[in-house]
């Protein structure tokens, strides 16, 4: 085991910050490219008129956690030192429902806003001022919504934890999951284009 | 994409018309998606956690709450803990550098692409205005969802996603399901 390479002090806190910076960078960079500085090309998913942000998060989401589970396979990646967030179920069952809501309302989510604004969009900046006004209320809220904040804890738990299941197994049904919703969505996108020819 | 009505200098308008007309296509979700990917595995070896974004917005706001209103700050438990034991500032955080790496690689590939531009990106029927608007409010919606959920489309669905965390799988297919709910009745602002 050699990584992750932070936790086992190849470098400190400073560099760590010039790290997150150039990861940062590449992060936006890739946002960028796939179109995710643009609101109508972010909530066309959800007109099924244009599905890349599925697309482009879920080939995301496989190459990391492939390459994840090969690493830890092969004992260069210790995954338990791989921070995960403790799981909250009914919070995050509401807040990931406030977070669609607001995905569709607003045209963004916190990371592609960033993209947008940085790219002259003045509905992403708008959005960037929507979020620490949000952020803002939350926080003042806070003693009144504490209780439900930290209700039902389940605390690090991963889907083959939480199903006893093998964690190689559960790899193998994302693919296979991902592998069939590209298929899909592009069927859809045909039909959507389609359905707008007829009209 | 609409352009501002409110017109611009000529300078820029004359920019942003050469801009419009030699801005590249997006490139292939599939290989966007395998850089982002490899960006993420990247994250994970390097570092041993994922990316994100929302967390350094409120890294941003309990800085400003501090500011004004120290005592008031320190007796709430969600500023305090991004503020710490005071000896270093909240703003010197992971996430606060990785959100101004993502600005700037934005900035980078828009500009290699032609896509900067001053702009409201909306669709035909709504006015700039209107749009601004909501998407201030979609802003704080997701901000208060965000904290909520111990994470956004970021932290949770991409980066928890990866790593099969169990809170990121529920925030994620609920985060699908928020947005296919609502469409239909924002759709007037994108269609």
């Amino acid at each position: 085991m050699s990584a992750p390479w932070y936790k086992f002090g190849l470098f400190g806190d400073n560099v760590s910050l010039v790290v997150a910076f150039v990861i940062g960078i590449g992060f936006g960079f890739f946002l960028e490219r796939a179109g995710f500085g643009s609101a109508k090309k972010l909530t066309a998913q959800f007109y099924l008129t244009d599905m890349t942000v599925f697309k482009v998060m879920f080939t995301a989401i496989v190459t990391a956690m492939i390459g994840v589970f090969y690493l830890g396979w092969i004992g260069y990646l210790d995954l338990s030192l791989i921070y995960l967030t403790p799981t909250y179920i009914v919070p995050q069952f509401a807040g990931g429902l406030l977070l669609g809501v607001g995905f569709v309302v607003g045209g963004y989510c916190p990371g592609t806003s960033c993209v947008a604004a940085a790219t002259g969009k003045l509905d992403g900046m708008a959005f960037l001022g929507g979020i620490l006004a949000g952020l803002l209320l939350f926080g003042e809220l806070f003693p009144l919504v504490s209780g439900f904040y930290t209700m039902t804890p389940l605390g690090r738990v991963t889907l083959p934890e939480f199903f006893d299941l093998s964690y190689g197994l559960v790899v193998f049904l994302v693919v296979l999951m991902a592998v069939g919703g590209f298929a899909g969505a592009t069927q859809v996108e045909k039909w959507m284009a389609a359905k707008k020819g007829v009209r | 994409m609409t352009t501002l009505t409110a017109s611009p200098p000529a300078d820029l308008r004359a920019a942003t018309t050469t801009a419009a007309r030699t801005a590249h296509p997006y490139m292939n979700p599939y290989l966007a998606g395998l850089g982002l990917g490899l960006v993420l595995l990247l994250s994970f070896v390097v570092m041993g956690r994922g990316l994100g974004a929302s967390g350094a917005f409120t890294a941003v706001v309990a800085t400003g709450v501090n500011a004004v209103a120290p005592e008031h700050a320190k007796a709430n438990e969600f500023y305090a803990e991004y503020l710490g034991d005071g000896t270093t500032s909240p703003l010197m955080d992971w996430l606060v550098f990785e959100v101004l790496g993502v600005f700037a690689g934005g900035l980078i590939s828009g500009a290699l692409a032609g896509r900067v531009r001053i702009a409201v990106d909306r669709g035909p029927a709504i006015t700039d205005r209107s749009r601004l608007i909501l998407a201030f409010f979609g802003g704080g919606i997701m901000g208060i969802g965000a904290k909520i959920a111990r994470g956004c489309t970021s932290g949770q669905a991409l980066t928890g996603g990866a790593v099969l965390n169990l809170g990121s799988w529920i925030t994620m297919l609920m985060v699908f399901a928020g947005a296919y709910a609502l469409a239909y009745f924002v759709r007037r602002q994108w269609l």
